[in-house]
């Protein structure tokens, strides 16, 4: 198992570096960031050469990125634009833990720039999935021990139009229902946009209460793919030998379908929680635009919009990380979990 | 009586009588799909879709979809404009009809990108093996390890802006259509890629394939001669899902206002900003969304039947 382990560790490695060196290369072309650097003030040439010259923004693209990976502190920089090279480098690299400083947002560092966010995107994102297995689990079990009725078949239309659906839809659908529509009928009605209300501040209520909507649209969108892996599993399970055996014996159907049946049932759905779980850093892009959530994928688009390469490339090499990291943590614990599955090296 | 009565009267017949010619693999996925109800239905009404944005031009000129008149902005849907206006006057029901083709090209241009990248690089690797195999499954795996939509994104502000206007059919397109399908297509090919391999795997172990280098066939007739018609059932249902998720990340990515840029309709670049207007004029996303969703919904049920149809063995979870 180690030896396994390991050997998915060595091979995540180049992967990495691949990912990095073709984003890096996208990135490069995303625009100027000098170009909205100081509002309306940085308009002169020379100014502009100074700042490119400051942010290493005049170097080729293979320099770029060789001081992003291992930084230039061993190394001697241009700051003044004589030609010769006299002060030292400052920046340690990303192989360092050292993910620079921001373009747009003037010597902020990427670190404290993504950390601020990330909170507020996890948050949003593990009270979707939680809702999403619980959800999914109750109806998944459910159509499999009610397969082919009435209300399985309504359960599997409803999925199949949810998985069908944009999440903007659903999400503007949502909005309006809820906080329009309720508000219009006198109704307690739930807020459609923010993270909580200035007036009241960031209290848990406030940010419960906002959450809601944004947990309910991404909750309905994801229930088809969850529950109909679960229905599956579960119809496999429940026509094995031993829940037979539990049967014969007399054991109270309850016990059978949650303690026998379910556990081994809800075995395949650590993979795809394991796999789903890397990408809940990155948020919903779309969602959180929707709903004006102020997670990591706002931060995302409004620094992509600036072309604020740092930023950017440290929010993306986190979540390819994760993945990365989550696949091999997703293989082993489902290895531990399911004694028949081993990986012999 | 029925059964005696058939079985009377294939006495009669010869053996050789019997023996009809054996069915081609469309005509036995036809058999299988024809009766999969909700498949049959989601096709038809992708039909009508089809219909509802090419036959709609022939009534309402694009002059008009994009034809502003801000006396006239934000009008409730009425008898003049049915689907209502937009912040700028323009007709809602014209502009669904115009951004639909759009919506449906993207999603249906895309997908022949998305399907020869999957298909060259997938077949390549699986064929050959070895060190092209490794390069290739890296890249793919690389690709895969960034979340679709944050690929799009980069890739929209890396191609965007970059590509003229231009005239197709005496009407001016967005030169942003184009980058969006080749961005689209260049993020969504590797799950493809992945099941073509698997294919060319499994199928060049074969004895037909042996018989076929016995005979000298070359190794591009053999790729697309004898090993990628045999592997066609899973390309054609995961294209045909493609489709699906091409027009959902046109709408996604013209949402967040980086895709296909206005004049030009899609029905995804009519949702941009819809949200300022959640309240006040629900009826600038209701429409657009609903038909992005009806066709989504179409697509994925036609798929689902045709993965029934064209591969038995494989049933989707």
């Amino acid at each position: 198992m180690m030896r396994y382990i390991v050997r998915r560790l060595l091979q995540a490695i180049p992967l990495l570096f691949v990912i990095s060196i073709v984003l890096f290369l996208l990135m490069n072309n995303m625009g100027d960031p000098v170009a909205t650097l100081g509002g309306r003030s940085v308009t002169r040439s020379s100014d502009r050469e100074r700042l490119k010259r400051q942010l290493g923004l005049d170097k080729p693209v293979y320099i770029q990125y060789l001081y992003w990976l291992v930084g230039n502190d061993w190394t001697k920089i241009d700051l003044d634009g004589d030609g010769t090279p006299e002060a030292s480098g400052t920046r340690h690299g990303i192989l360092r833990g050292d993910f620079g400083t921001s373009l747009v947002i003037r010597g902020k560092l990427v670190s404290d720039i993504i950390s601020e966010r990330l909170g507020n995107t996890l948050i949003l994102m593990v009270a979707s999935e939680i809702a999403i297995i619980v959800g999914a689990l109750l109806i998944g079990v459910y159509s499999a021990l009610h397969q082919y009725s009435i209300w399985d078949h309504v359960l599997t239309a409803f999925l199949f139009i949810g998985y069908s659906m944009p999440i903007f839809f659903i999400a503007l659908i949502s909005q309006y229902i809820f906080g329009v529509m309720f508000k219009h009928w006198n109704l307690p009605y739930l807020p459609t946009v923010g993270m909580f209300d200035p007036q009241e501040g960031k209290t848990i209520s406030q940010v419960a209460w906002h959450m809601v909507l944004p947990v309910l649209s991404i909750s309905l969108i994801s229930f088809a793919a969850y529950s109909r892996y679960i229905r599956s599993t579960m119809l496999e399970v429940m026509s094995q030998d031993y829940i037979r055996t539990a049967k014969s014996k007399g054991l109270p159907r309850q016990e059978i379908i949650f303690i026998h049946a379910l556990k081994n049932a809800s075995l395949p759905i650590v993979t795809v929680v394991g796999l789903d779980l890397p990408l809940l850093l990155g948020g919903a892009v779309v969602t959180e635009r929707i709903f004006a959530w102020p997670g990591m994928g706002r931060l995302f688009l409004d620094h992509v919009s600036r072309g604020d390469l740092p930023v950017v490339m440290g929010i993306l090499m986190l979540i390819s990380t994760a993945v990365v990291v989550f696949q091999i943590i997703t293989d082993v614990v489902y290895a531990w979990l399911d004694p028949r599955i081993r990986y012999d090296v | 009586m029925e059964a005696n009565g058939k079985i009377a009267s294939l006495r009669e017949f010869q053996p050789d009588d019997l023996e009809t010619a054996p069915l081609s693999l469309w005509q036995l996925t036809w058999r299988r799909f024809r009766r999969h109800r909700m498949a049959l239905a989601g096709g038809i009404f992708l039909l009508l879709l089809f219909g509802y944005s090419f036959m709609g031009s022939v009534f309402i000129s694009e002059k008009f979809a994009n034809f502003n008149d801000t006396s006239q902005r934000l009008q409730a849907p009425s008898q003049a404009h049915i689907y209502g206006t937009d912040s700028i006057g323009r007709d809602v029901l014209a502009r669904t009809i115009y951004g639909g083709q759009i919506s449906l090209m993207i999603g249906l241009t895309a997908v022949i990108i998305e399907v020869g990248m999957g298909v060259i690089v997938g077949a390549l690797a699986g064929f050959y093996g070895g060190a092209i195999d490794s390069i290739l499954m890296r890249i793919t795996e690389a690709m895969l390890n960034i979340p679709e939509i944050f690929l799009l994104i980069v890739m929209a502000k890396y191609f965007g802006g970059k590509i003229p206007d231009m005239e197709l059919f005496g009407r001016s397109f967005s030169g942003s259509v184009v980058v969006i399908v080749v961005i689209i297509g260049l993020t969504s090919w590797m799950y493809l890629a992945r099941i073509v391999r698997a294919e060319f795997l499994s199928l060049k172990e074969n004895e037909f394939i042996l018989a076929a280098r016995a005979t000298g066939t070359s190794n591009v007739s053999i790729i697309f001669q004898h090993i990628l018609p045999n592997s066609i059932a899973p390309i054609v249902v995961s294209a045909t899902l493609g489709v699906a998720n091409a027009i959902l990340a046109e709408a996604y990515i013209s949402f967040l206002g980086l895709g296909v840029q206005p004049p030009t309709a899609t029905w995804g670049n009519m949702l941009d900003g819809a949200n300022n207007y959640l309240e006040s004029a629900p009826w600038l996303w209701f429409f657009p969304g609903l038909l992005i969703l009806l066709t989504v919904l179409s697509i994925n049920f036609l798929g689902d039947g045709l993965r029934d149809a064209l591969d038995p063995r494989s049933r989707a979870v």
